[in-house]
């Protein structure tokens, strides 16, 4: 509108009066804002520059290779291998039906483990590769990187994997490995960030479980900058950590081999084999075994069934584990113990009418008819019980248990095999802690022939056996070295017992197995050099009932499996200059002399050999029939040496 | 007074309006621009596409625009006034019915060539109207309640419009840009007294009112008051993106962290970093000088504005120059303030610098206003 000069000049002063009043503000405000500027860039810089960084650089932990395990002679029993898996990236991918559909034309994928992936696919980010399925062929991995064009998303890739060259053979010293579980996490107190890496493979049992923290390394790592979302950008800073510590055995991959194999002809057995003057565990042998392979790449619900549910219980390790009454093989140390005592000599004899009587109870001796007049030879030789009921009430099952402890039983060794038993050596404070009851004569003459409530694993009768050979208190090794380091033999000094006593013994044992009357006879080795000396058990599972003795129901043959005696023996040779020491369970294979002795003498002769026994070994009455059995031993024809060019 | 009165050979004629240009701003808006350009570049990952080169095409077209507009005499866009405003709201009605919703709330009219935002608009409009109405409006009548009356609802109509969208960024920039107008107009202090009052009083009555029978909102309406004064009571959900704009703006330092380097923007932490939030890259990558270096151009642009407007005796072109810089400060200021955490996350961006084809444009329309109304102004005789 028209206005006059004066309102003009009033309306541009007001303006600018005004104007000033909103630039005043606007500046105000432009402080505030540099002002603010000022604070974080400045002032606060390092708090936000923190932050930032903290934002985008992730660490990512890299798993170490696992430390391998060889046998004595540098065989490897435990190795890291290829693990060829084919991978899958969904946001490469596009239509992922589609691209899996054809994946499935060209290779066999399992419906269940491809379920399993593509439901873990669903769930990461679409840029995260997920597994399809592993272990694949090289063959399956050639046939999908030649498809790749057809199959857009679809790698295939590598990975490190354990895997057991000699399977079966090792699965219950070596044990296996298997993905980190919640069970594992909240059982063992372990902060190792590698613990929380999917799928990370940890020791279950055996070795791989009791020297984990030295076979499994050190974790290394790599910073890497990852994007908002979470994806990789790139790796700043690597360290790649350590690797775990190889570890050698003392095991002897072709005698082990032997064992499981000689074991096997049998239904549920088991055996040590231990150099009597190092303590090596040459061999531990349990059968039936199992493919600790299947474990490692998770075992499938039916097979894993078939192991339980096996009544010959593959998964344990009976040589360490199992806990048997040692029967007969127990009375050297009740000789030991009479001879340490002095009021016997080896001279001194007990007559044995067949039995003894222990007030109105009747001990019987395994010979109805009686061995007449016994010595302490004589005694080992034929096994005569009645010798050693007199014997343990001389003694006393005190002492008898003491000398026992010093050769070894009762005690839990420290081998990293999982689950070794201590088994049992009872006495009279033992019974009246365990059951509250006093100790009663009737009890020191079942220990005496090793029933009622001694009990011993086969590693305890190996050590015994060893004890005995060499006089001196050898501990068993299973761990020869460690990256490089050997590990010491404990206990290469004298037991302190009269080494008189330990030749009488060792005599009454080689009689066993090199006299007519012995009851190892049969099982002997005929080579002047290699001489061994046993002693044979078989322990009873049961009480032979009055009405079965008169039903005349007392051969093994008539009963079920599981109620049949336990066929043991123990020996080392050879006798001039002691070597190995052997013990072998047959789990109710009946009697020891028939079942177990020609078991432990294979496994001597073998273990002397260092390959399968030349026939002359053997007497020559049984060499026809030894030969048929060593041709259809399930072995390996050659030792496998992945690369190795060893002699 | 009214263009009959300008004598015609005080005011610059033909292509020797040129010379009279106000180009000090220009250049200051150029300079502002092309920072946008380098953040742009930067933003895509040190390409022209997609943002760049758009957006430098545009400023292309947006000057020529500027330059065609300020040629006309300023007496022709306030007699035009009353038409853009008309037109702008009958925009904003034809997008509440028939526009398309991108990114949740913007509404824009495709054009084919480009999508227009009448929201945008509307500032432009709604300022040139109350220029033309207070400059038609005898001045002793300004604090009349009647005449006082007529540029609220001129106000508040858009305004309704806008909020509809729902576009609280927008819709708080009119009424600020509209009231500010109002007061340099000369309206009685006593009416922004009393919505100062009541503002307070409101405000105070909705933080009372929590927890008691009367709450006046919503109880997620308060955690969202709670999460913009304090982001790290909510570090992922709504509070995450103000949190990494602070962690960003922060890292910069003093000098930055280099041109292309700054790894909050880099890495996808900063969120809308092309449009709302490139202020944060900007100061990430050059630190508090290249901040404070482009608050001091924003501040020089308004500096100008005002110098331009004090020095203009016609009333149209003072308070519409006047109003654009108002409108622009407001711009550049609630950015500013909200990826500092300042202000709540409204929807605003950093006029010039910000990827937008419509911002842009219309900007550059109005300071052609601006420059119309300064070669256009009465000169002593």
């Amino acid at each position: 509108m028209r206005r006059s000069p004066k309102d003009t000049e009033a309306s541009s002063r007001k303006i600018t009066r005004r104007g000033m009043v909103v630039g005043g503000l606007q500046l105000g405000m432009l402080g505030v804002l540099g002002w603010r500027m000022r604070q974080m860039q400045v002032e606060q810089a390092d708090e936000f520059r923190l932050l930032a960084e903290e934002n985008r650089i992730n660490m990512r932990l890299i798993a170490p290779s696992r430390g391998l395990i060889f046998d004595r002679n540098g065989i490897p029993v435990a190795e890291n291998t290829q693990n060829y898996r084919i991978v899958i990236v969904r946001e490469e991918a596009g239509d992922v039906d589609m691209v899996i559909e054809r994946l499935r034309h060209l290779i066999y994928l399992d419906p269940e483990e491809l379920e399993r992936s593509l439901r873990e696919m669903h769930r990461r980010s679409p840029f995260v590769p997920v597994t399809l399925t592993d272990q694949r062929s090289w063959e399956d991995i050639a046939t999908v990187a030649v498809n790749a064009p057809a199959l857009p998303g679809i790698t295939p890739d590598v990975g490190l994997t354990r895997h057991y060259p000699l399977g079966e053979d090792f699965a219950h010293i070596v044990g296996y490995v298997g993905p980190v579980s919640d069970y594992d996490l909240n059982r063992i107190e372990d902060d190792d960030p590698l613990l929380q890496i999917p799928k990370f493979q940890i020791g279950k049992t055996g070795v791989e479980n009791k020297y984990e923290r030295d076979l499994r390394g050190k974790a290394g790592s790599k910073r890497i900058e990852v994007n908002a979302a979470g994806r990789v950008m790139r790796e700043l800073g690597r360290d790649s950590g350590v690797p775990g510590a190889n570890l050698q055995l003392t095991v002897d991959n072709a005698l082990q081999n032997f064992v499981e194999a000689r074991l096997t002809l049998d239904q549920s057995a088991s055996a040590v084999v231990m150099d009597v003057r190092s303590g090596d565990l040459m061999a531990v042998g349990s059968a039936p075994t199992f493919d600790p392979n299947k474990f490692v790449r998770g075992i499938s619900v039916k097979d894993y069934g078939e192991l339980t549910d096996n009544i010959y219980r593959p998964l344990a390790n009976k040589a360490v584990q199992g806990a048997y009454p040692p029967g007969s093989t127990f009375k050297m140390m009740v000789t030991m113990a009479a001879l340490d005592t002095g009021e016997i000599s080896a001279e001194d004899t007990v007559y044995c009418p067949g039995f003894t009587e222990l007030g109105n109870r009747r001990f019987h001796c395994w010979k109805r008819g009686g061995h007449g007049y016994v010595n302490l030879e004589k005694s080992l030789q034929q096994s005569c019980d009645v010798y050693y009921y007199e014997m343990a009430q001389k003694v006393g099952v005190d002492k008898i248990a003491e000398t026992a402890r010093r050769f070894g039983f009762g005690e839990k060794f420290d081998i990293p095999m999982s689950a070794v038993t201590a088994g049992v050596m009872p006495d009279k404070d033992w019974k009246r802690e365990r059951y509250g009851k006093e100790w009663l004569i009737g009890d020191s003459l079942n220990a005496s022939i090793g029933q009622g409530y001694v009990l011993a694993s086969p590693l305890h009768l190996a050590v015994m056996t060893a004890r005995l050979a060499s006089g001196n208190a050898i501990m068993p090794r299973l761990i020869k070295s460690i990256d490089g380091v050997e590990t010491p033999i404990v206990g290469a000094e004298p037991l302190g017992f009269n080494e008189n006593h330990l030749r009488m013994v060792r005599k009454g044992m080689f009689a066993v197995s090199n006299t007519r009357r012995g009851t190892g006879f049969s099982a002997r080795i005929d080579d002047e050099g290699r001489r061994m000396a046993g002693k044979s058990g078989t322990s009873q599972v049961r009480n032979i009932t009055v009405a079965e003795r008169a039903r005349g129901v007392t051969s093994n043959a008539d009963l079920p499996w599981e109620r049949r005696d336990h066929a043991l023996y123990v020996c080392f040779a050879p006798y001039d200059n002691p070597q190995y020491a052997v013990s072998v369970v047959v789990e109710h294979g009946g009697g020891g002399s028939s079942v177990a002795a020609p078991i432990a003498r294979d496994i001597l002769l073998f273990a002397m050999h260092g390959k399968t026994p030349p026939l002359d070994a053997y007497p020559s009455g049984q060499r026809g029939r030894i030969r048929e059995m060593l041709s259809k031993l399930p072995v390996r024809g050659t030792t496998p040496s992945p690369g190795s060019d060893r002699a | 007074m009214s263009y009959l009165e300008y004598h015609a050979k005080t005011v610059p004629t033909g292509l020797s309006k040129i010379l009279h240009l106000n180009w000090p701003l220009i250049l200051l808006l150029s300079a502002v621009a092309s920072a946008g350009f380098v953040m742009l570049y930067s933003v895509a990952g040190g390409s022209l596409t997609p943002w760049a080169e758009p957006q430098m095409k545009r400023f292309g077209l947006g000057m020529a625009l500027m330059l065609f507009v300020a040629m006309v005499p300023i007496w022709f866009w306030r007699n035009m006034a009353g038409l853009a405003y008309g037109a702008s709201v009958l925009l904003l009605l034809f997008v509440e019915f028939f526009g398309v919703t991108g990114m949740g709330a913007q509404r824009w009219i495709d054009l084919g060539f480009m999508r227009l935002q009448p929201s945008e608009l509307t500032k432009i409009t709604l300022v040139m109207i109350l220029a033309a109405y207070y400059d038609w409006l005898d001045i002793r009548k300004t604090s009349h309640p009647l005449w006082v009356a007529v540029p609220l609802i001129l106000i508040l109509a858009p305004t309704f419009l806008v909020l509809r969208q729902p576009d609280l960024g927008t819709a708080l920039l009119l009424i600020i840009g509209g009231g500010a107008i109002m007061f340099l107009a000369g309206v009685s202090w006593w009416y922004f007294a009393a919505v100062a009052g009541l503002g307070v009083g409101l405000v105070s009555a909705v933080f009372t009112s929590r927890g008691t029978d009367w709450q006046l909102l919503k109880d997620y309406q308060y955690r969202r008051i709670d999460t913009f004064l304090d982001p790290s009571t909510d570090p992922l959900g709504a509070g995450y993106h103000i949190t990494q704009s602070k962690i960003a703006l922060g890292s910069g330092g003093w000098t930055g962290r280099g041109f292309m380097q700054g790894t909050q923007s880099r890495l996808n932490f900063l969120p809308e970093k092309h449009t709302d939030f490139i202020f944060t890259t900007l100061a990430e990558e050059f630190g508090f000088l290249g901040a404070f270096s482009l608050l001091s151009l924003y501040a020089l642009i308004i500096v100008f504005c005002f110098a331009s407007a004090f020095s203009n005796k016609d009333r149209f072109g003072s308070l519409l120059t006047l109003g654009v810089g108002v409108t622009f400060f407001l711009f550049f200021a609630v950015n500013m303030s909200m990826v500092m955490g300042l202000a709540p996350v409204v929807g605003v961006p950093l006029p010039l610098v910000s990827y937008g084809g419509s911002a842009m444009l219309v900007l550059l329309v109005a300071f052609g206003l601006t420059q119309s109304a300064h070669v256009h102004r009465p000169r002593g005789r």
